[in-house]
């Protein structure tokens, strides 16, 4: 089981994170009205953290299909703004066998340019008749 | 300043539907491939957003002062193969924990848990979804 390459996304712009919250239903304003934003302290809109949340688990269903997943865990750890660029990416770190399947848990990070991981995630996946 | 009194509190059931194009929507929005079997992204339940009214969301209880409060962690636990579009499910969600701990700064974080069990239209339980928020002394 070789990962695939990371899935990068950026530079992030303004359009990426309303489309996300179009899709999320989350219209908090923080993430798209500048003025609103920048009252709350932030240089620019800030970007959701389920939107990375999102991307690693998009890296993760890319390689070992969305009906293979049983866990999916996000831990937030640092703002992410219009301009990054986000990689995600994973490993394996534990194979075993839970009633009847053979399941993987991974260990996932959403990191920006400048190498800040934003998130860690952690999920399981069933891996049978998955790719190899 | 979270109010401890809402521990326990349960929000209205609600129905939710999986509707398949706010599954692509979704999908395209992570940048994901859009799954031709309709099967939801592990974080699409978040939509549930657009199924709840006021009396379903006992997060509303806790009060978090929200210059202060932020979405720490949020997690997924499906039962079986995730939702997929055409599915109809009842979900309901409840606030199981509230705690704190002492920051390395010395103040104190208060973390509450609300959990969200999805249930298909058998009663079985499909996934569930944990959220967790602290709030900064």
């Amino acid at each position: 089981m070789t990962p695939p390459p990371p899935l990068v996304v950026g530079p992030l712009t303004r359009t990426d994170l309303v489309r996300y919250q179009g899709a999320s239903g989350d219209f908090n304003p923080i993430h798209h009205d500048e003025p609103f934003a920048r009252a709350a302290g932030m240089p620019a809109p800030l970007a959701l953290g389920m939107l990375q949340a999102g991307l690693m688990a998009s890296w993760a269903t890319g390689w070992l299909g969305a009906d293979a997943v049983r866990r999916f865990r996000v831990r937030f750890a640092a703002r992410v703004f219009p301009g990054d660029t986000l990689s995600c990416a994973g490993e394996v770190v534990r194979r075993y066998e839970e009633t009847g399947e053979s399941r993987v848990d991974l260990e996932l990070t959403c990191t920006t340019q400048a190498g800040t991981v934003a998130a860690r995630a952690w999920a399981t996946f069933v891996t049978q008749g998955a790719p190899t | 300043m979270v109010d401890t009194q809402a521990l326990g509190a349960t929000g209205a059931p609600f129905e939710m539907e999986i509707e398949r194009g706010k599954v692509r929507e979704f999908a395209r929005a992570v940048f994901s491939a859009v799954p031709a079997d309709g099967v939801i992204p592990p974080t699409f339940l978040t939509t549930a957003f657009f199924w709840q009214h006021g009396d379903c969301d006992p997060w509303e209880r806790v009060a978090m002062d929200q210059s202060r409060g932020l979405h720490a962690e949020q997690e997924y636990v499906f039962h079986g193969p995730p939702p997929r579009a055409g599915d109809r499910l009842t979900a309901q969600s409840k606030i199981t924990e509230i705690y704190t701990k002492q920051s390395r700064g010395g103040g104190t974080l208060t973390f509450v848990i609300m959990v969200t069990e999805f249930r298909d239209m058998s009663g079985r339980l499909v996934a569930e979804a944990r959220q967790t928020g602290v709030e900064t002394s």
